[in-house]
């Protein structure tokens, strides 16, 4: 027994940690895993040089490899010189990288625009960051904000109107993947709520809304706004053209964000409806302050998941004229002095969409791992 | 009706689709009294004290709970919710909330009462129920008997008149049973009207002014503990006792 008091605490063996231990254990633990490990590094050797040549090292940005400036498809390195060794040629970017973010939005009213994207900034910091100072009040403005973000983008009170039809490019898709998923959230909250109501007129009602929803495709309910939803308006009502397929975009977002939430709200167990029940909070307060935020944060995945979806199938506007970014890039693409490189516009479009879609993946991550506390703390 | 009941359970029956769990239960509580309901698994006795907060819905008969007949009027049943608190089985403490605000959203939301004040309030209840140090922690990290007493904590920071306690140790390691027991038992002493379901016969025994013993939907048997215990009237009540006390 004297013994024990002069044991040390032994370390674990070094090959089981570190780096070389860490290796070990995840990348060749066995001869498969060694196989596939080394197979993949094979193909990553292969691909990321090569990449990073054509993108970067041998591509064309300004000017060409004569170092004469580009101004058109036959300036470009690899249409000049084909039997050369090079890149990309991003200078279809950059000649019409006005058009690819704002379209045909008049140059000296795009500080609009600019001005517009600082205050969606502005008005996502209270939703994104949970202790920012002074929250109250900036939630205020994010409930304000789709009014100023019309008025600055479209115009009135002063400023001068800008037809939605000169609106194009990374616009019209942040306007559409924005507006559609910000209204689409309360949207489907409320229908999942309605579906699950005790009262049957309200459910059948939202059950209808949503089943007819998701059985139609999207580019059916975009051609149904654009065609079709005019001849159910009131005469001389013309709605805007971008405006009918944001409330389709909408529409078809709210269904699905409903059916998520519907997932989240079965799982909250019947004790948690009754204990506040039985404090007396009424059918409001209980969704609001014990049920929604749990069903929420459950859903998270989900319905970051259904965002982004959204998020990239707002290009489908482009089957009924708008031109968002893809529809710009095709723009680009049907232009003589630009013809042929299609290569480069669709690794912009698909980087720019990238960047975004993967922003919100890493902050639904960012925002699960801080929500981990408390979802592990519902059972005993 | 009698004329001091503050509740009163008339010919009640109800059923769960073609299954009658409630068969004319009749039940008066007087202010300030104290009735242990025990029984066998099935035998209604829950459903019976969740009738009284209507968080189930009786059928038939007559609920009067401080002279406010339950119906379907909304605006009844939620008067009524606001003069009675409950405590469950699996204690339903919500587990975002800290063990603060679990106390303090009734009170902000319902009764209207200013934040600082709801939470010198809730700082009272913990201390009622001897956890005040448990304040800032979440649900999930307190144990069984502690979460089941900031339940209690969170009904009686609604103030209110009647206390129903639906089996509220059944769910609880045996070491964790008696700080809740000791919390029912301060409570009963300072007078609240409780009706508990439960199978602590040694609560019953210090605790209760009446027993209540149920079986298949009906109050077989009504007494004092001293005559429950010792002289019970009803086969099925003795067949009962001689098996929950000789396990």
């Amino acid at each position: 027994m004297e013994n024990n008091s002069n044991f040390e605490t032994r370390k674990p063996p070094v090959a089981t940690t570190g780096i070389l231990g860490w290796c070990r254990q995840h990348l060749f633990s066995n001869w498969v895993n060694s196989f596939i490990t080394l197979l993949v590094i094979y193909f990553l050797y292969q691909l990321i040089p090569w990449f990073l040549d054509w993108s970067v090292f041998s591509a064309d940005f300004w000017t060409n490899y004569k170092g004469e400036l580009i101004v058109d498809r036959t300036f470009c390195s690899r249409v000049a010189d084909p039997e050369g060794d090079h890149g990309a040629c991003w200078a279809i970017i950059i000649v019409r990288f006005y058009q690819f973010m704002y379209g045909f939005y008049p140059s000296e009213q795009v500080w609009r625009v600019n001005l517009t994207y600082f205050l969606l900034v502005v008005a996502l910091l209270p939703l994104l960051i949970e202790k920012i100072p002074g929250r109250k009040h900036l939630i205020k403005f994010t409930i304000a904000f789709p009014i100023v973000a019309f008025v600055l983008l479209y115009g009135g009170f002063g400023f001068q109107i800008i037809p939605t039809n000169k609106w194009g490019g990374l616009l019209v898709t942040l306007v559409l993947g924005v507006f559609g998923i910000a209204i689409a959230f309360p949207l489907g909250i409320l229908l999942a709520l309605g579906r699950r109501s005790q009262l049957p007129v309200i459910s059948m009602f939202c059950t209808l809304f949503i089943e007819f929803i998701r059985g139609v495709p999207l580019i059916t309910l975009l051609f149904f706004g654009m065609v079709m939803l005019p001849l159910f308006l009131p005469e001389g009502l013309n709605l805007d053209g971008l405006v009918r397929v944001l409330v389709a975009v909408t529409l078809f977002q709210a269904a699905y964000m409903a059916e998520v939430i519907r997932g989240g709200l079965q799982a909250i167990p019947r004790g948690q409806y009754e204990a506040a029940q039985s404090v007396g909070l009424s059918y409001w307060q209980m969704n609001r302050k014990i049920i929604l935020p749990q069903a929420i944060r459950i859903s998270i995945p989900s319905i970051v998941n259904t965002s982004i979806g959204l998020f990239k199938d707002t290009t489908l506007v482009i089957i009924i004229g708008l031109l968002d970014l893809l529809g710009i890039g095709r723009g680009a693409l049907a232009d003589a002095t630009w013809m042929g490189l299609s290569n480069e516009v669709y690794v912009f479009v698909a980087l720019v969409f990238f960047i975004f879609t993967f922003s919100m993946s890493r902050y639904s991550l960012y925002l699960e791992k801080k929500l981990k506390t408390g979802i592990n703390m519902g059972a005993d | 009706m009698s004329e001091n009941s503050i509740i009163s359970l008339q010919n009640v029956n109800k059923w769960f689709g073609d299954f009658q769990v409630l068969k004319d239960v009749n039940l008066e509580v007087k202010k300030k009294e104290r009735i242990v309901v025990c029984g066998p698994s099935g035998s209604g006795k829950s459903t019976m004290i969740r009738c009284i907060n209507r968080l189930e819905e009786h059928q038939e008969g007559k609920i009067v709970v401080d002279g406010i007949e339950l119906t379907g009027n909304l605006k009844n049943i939620d008067s009524v919710r606001k003069e009675v608190g409950m405590v469950f089985q699996q204690f339903n403490l919500f587990p975002h909330l800290s063990v603060k605000e679990n106390i303090t959203l009734a009170p902000i939301w319902v009764k209207k009462m200013p934040k600082a004040e709801a939470e010198e309030l809730a700082m009272k209840q913990l201390e009622i129920v001897k956890i005040p140090e448990q304040a800032n922690k979440y649900p999930g990290q307190l144990s069984g008997g502690q979460q089941q007493r900031v339940a209690i904590a969170r009904s009686l920071a609604m103030n209110p008149n009647i206390m129903l306690f639906d089996e509220p140790t059944s769910a609880l390691d045996p070491e964790m049973i008696k700080e809740v027991l000791d919390v029912m038992v301060d409570l009963a002493e300072g007078g609240m009207t409780m009706i508990v379901v439960t199978h602590e016969m040694g609560f019953a025994k210090t605790v209760a002014d009446r027993m209540v013993f149920m079986d298949e939907g009906k109050i077989v048997e009504e007494a004092s503990p001293d005559k429950f215990f010792n002289d019970p009237e009803s086969d099925r009540t003795k067949l009962f006792l001689s098996q929950i006390l000789h396990q």
